[in-house]
């Protein structure tokens, strides 16, 4: 266990190291991000001193160093365009990401398990079927488009909801909220569900499978046997040992969310990092865009190696890889 | 031995066609393609030729007649006055060739890679698959995310981005495949004629795994179309002057509020036919081909 975590923290580290290489020089080669911050007419002194401010008369690897050692102490430097730390205006940004996904992940829990329970139990009748074709296409349609008819049904054609924005927010915890109001609520409601729907169609068909796969075993049988009623069996029995992989499996696409929320919140305008790092992409921000990719991509990692982790404890029978 | 393989191609096309769903799908799909190759030739107008287009025309309801009366717009007018058929059309052609041609590129790399990590197997292997389940740990669109923000717009760069998000599932299946493969008695009977290992894998194993590779390839194309739809709705896609669907749709959702709903919604309809089209023709296919699933 312990010769797996230093190999996977190691492993780690490599994968980092190469990213913010990569994404450092890379970023650095797509353009010159002075000619779009300085004014065209600006004389050639205040051009040669805004090319020092900002850094960037340096040689490359000079510039990445001082930023790997800025970036090691959690400073990405000044964002070009906000003149504030990266760090901190990302860091303003996540709890509405953060909150996003959460009710989506919510969303994804408490609607796709109950139907895929009834998909599982209700298989070979139109019920069943008809939720299974919902999560079939929950599949198959690109989020952006399902984003899309959302806005274009519900609030231009019907007016009931707002297209876009979050509305107004209530602290909460020390973090701007939207739904613990009403009005903010409203706002909430389209961009979760749409982050939502393919996480739903996914417990959907992990639920339905777990159902029709428990519904064979023998407890369930012995039960019947003890005469236990048929909500009961399902509703407590089977419903605690289908939640485990699916909670597990969910739980493992937490960082997904978080990295399709770029789509979702660019398509509904709701102020979160993924926004924050579309529109820092158009205007080459350039350390909002370094500093988002490093931090989603340590997120990630610090995710699979929990979930990894975690799932070896759960489960003994799962061996961690590091005997080949 | 020629006989014996047509009639089992033969079965297997007469199985595809037993399913009406999959048989409009194949239709619909073989006529999304013709109009997409056709588009040139077919649609009313180039919507690339800047003298073929009139701003006056601009955000023309769909079915109304140019300032000339010379043309109906059937599905409308853009912001530009360019006609949304001809351009769905061209975007069609621009979004079908991206996703296969990623497609196709992403399966060469990958089932090189692949097979290379099953034959040499040990630690090439080991190195392989790690970088595999690396990169698949990560979500498709991350991924593609930090390419675009490094490499910028462009056909190519998209393309690339798309290759090196698909490789590593096709690397990972095509291994997982030939592991399967080379324990069967045709490989011993091979290795008896004491054929070299690379000639089993390449002329004989590799063969053997390829139908499976060319389903799963089918689905993955329409993948492939969604990812760079979103990709360039996103604005980090393709170039303003190759705009495919999604990036049509992205010019049309800025008028969205406005009312002008034809210019985002046609090309979303025709990407979404795209889609499905792609995915009923590839799940048939899997049904057919794939011999576990046989009654």
């Amino acid at each position: 266990m312990l010769a797996f975590l230093i190999r996977r923290i190691t492993q780690s580290a490599v994968v980092l190291l190469v990213m913010s290489v990569l994404v450092f020089v890379g970023v650095f080669y797509i353009g010159n991000p002075i000619d779009i911050l300085i004014a065209p007419d600006a004389s050639p002194a205040e051009y040669a001193r805004a090319v020092r401010d900002l850094g960037l008369d340096k040689p490359l690897w000079e510039q990445y160093f001082i930023f790997l050692k800025g970036a090691l102490h959690g400073n990405f430097g000044n964002s070009f365009v906000y003149n504030e730390p990266a760090l901190k205006i990302i860091l303003n940004r996540l709890p509405a990401t953060l909150e996003l996904a959460f009710t989506a992940m919510f969303m994804a829990v408490f609607l796709g398990i109950p139907l895929g329970m009834v998909a599982g139990i209700q298989h070979d009748n139109w019920i069943g079927r008809n939720i299974m074709r919902f999560s079939i296409l929950g599949f198959s349609l690109p989020t952006f488009w399902v984003g899309l008819m959302m806005i274009i049904v519900f609030s231009v054609h019907l007016g009931w909801l707002p297209s876009g924005g979050r509305g107004p927010t209530t602290e909460f915890l020390g973090m701007q909220v939207s739904f613990l109001s009403w009005k903010g609520l409203t706002y909430l409601i389209l961009p979760a569900t749409n982050l939502a729907l393919f996480k739903t169609s996914l417990a959907i068909r992990l639920s339905r499978a777990g159902v029709q796969e428990n519904l064979q075993m023998d407890y369930v049988k012995f039960a019947r046997a003890k005469g236990l009623s048929n909500t009961r069996i399902i509703g407590l029995h089977v419903m605690k040992n289908i939640m485990i992989p699916v909670i597990t499996v969910l739980g493992m696409e937490l960082g997904n969310l978080i990295a399709f929320a770029v789509v979702t919140e660019t398509i509904f305008a709701w102020p979160g990092m993924g926004k924050l790092v579309i529109d820092s992409i158009g205007v080459l921000d350039r350390p909002i865009i370094v500093a988002y990719l490093l931090i989603t991509v340590t997120m990630f990692i610090i995710i699979n190696l929990i979930v990894d982790v975690l799932y070896s404890i759960l489960d003994p029978r799962v061996r961690l890889g590091d005997e080949r | 031995m020629a006989v014996q393989n047509e009639s089992l191609l033969w079965q297997a096309i007469k199985e595809y066609f037993e399913s009406r769903v999959a048989t409009i799908g194949l239709i619909l799909l073989a006529v999304i393609v013709s109009v997409a190759l056709l588009a040139p030739y077919i649609s009313p107008q180039n919507p690339y030729d800047l003298m073929s287009i009139d701003i006056m025309d601009s955000k023309l309801a769909p079915g109304s007649k140019s300032m000339d009366e010379a043309v109906t717009y059937v599905l409308g007018t853009d912001s530009q006055g360019r006609d949304m058929l001809s351009s769905i059309l061209y975007g069609l052609r621009i979004s079908l060739g991206v996703g296969v041609v990623s497609t196709i590129i992403a399966l060469i790399i990958g089932s090189i890679i692949g097979l290379w990590a099953a034959y040499r197997g040990g630690k090439t292997d080991a190195f392989i698959m790690r970088t595999v389940d690396l990169q698949l740990s990560f979500p498709a669109i991350l991924v593609a995310l930090i390419l675009l923000a490094i490499l910028g717009k462009g056909i190519d760069k998209i393309i690339l981005a798309l290759v090196i998000v698909q490789w590593a599932y096709y690397a990972r299946a095509i291994r997982s495949n030939v592991l399967v493969e080379r324990n069967k008695e045709y490989v011993e009977a091979a290795k008896c004629l004491a054929l070299p290992q690379r000639r089993i894998m390449f002329g004989h194993v590799l063969p053997n795994c390829t139908p499976e590779l060319i389903v799963i390839s089918t689905v993955k194309v329409a993948g492939a179309i969604a990812l760079e739809a979103t990709l360039s709705f996103l604005g980090l896609g393709m170039p303003i002057t190759k705009p495919s669907l999604g990036l049509l749709i992205a010019n049309g959702f800025k008028y969205l509020q406005s009312g002008y709903y034809w210019i985002s919604v046609y090309p979303g309809v025709a990407l979404l036919v795209l889609i499905v089209c792609i995915n009923l023709v590839g799940d048939r296919l899997r049904d057919v081909l794939n011999p576990r699933l046989k009654r």
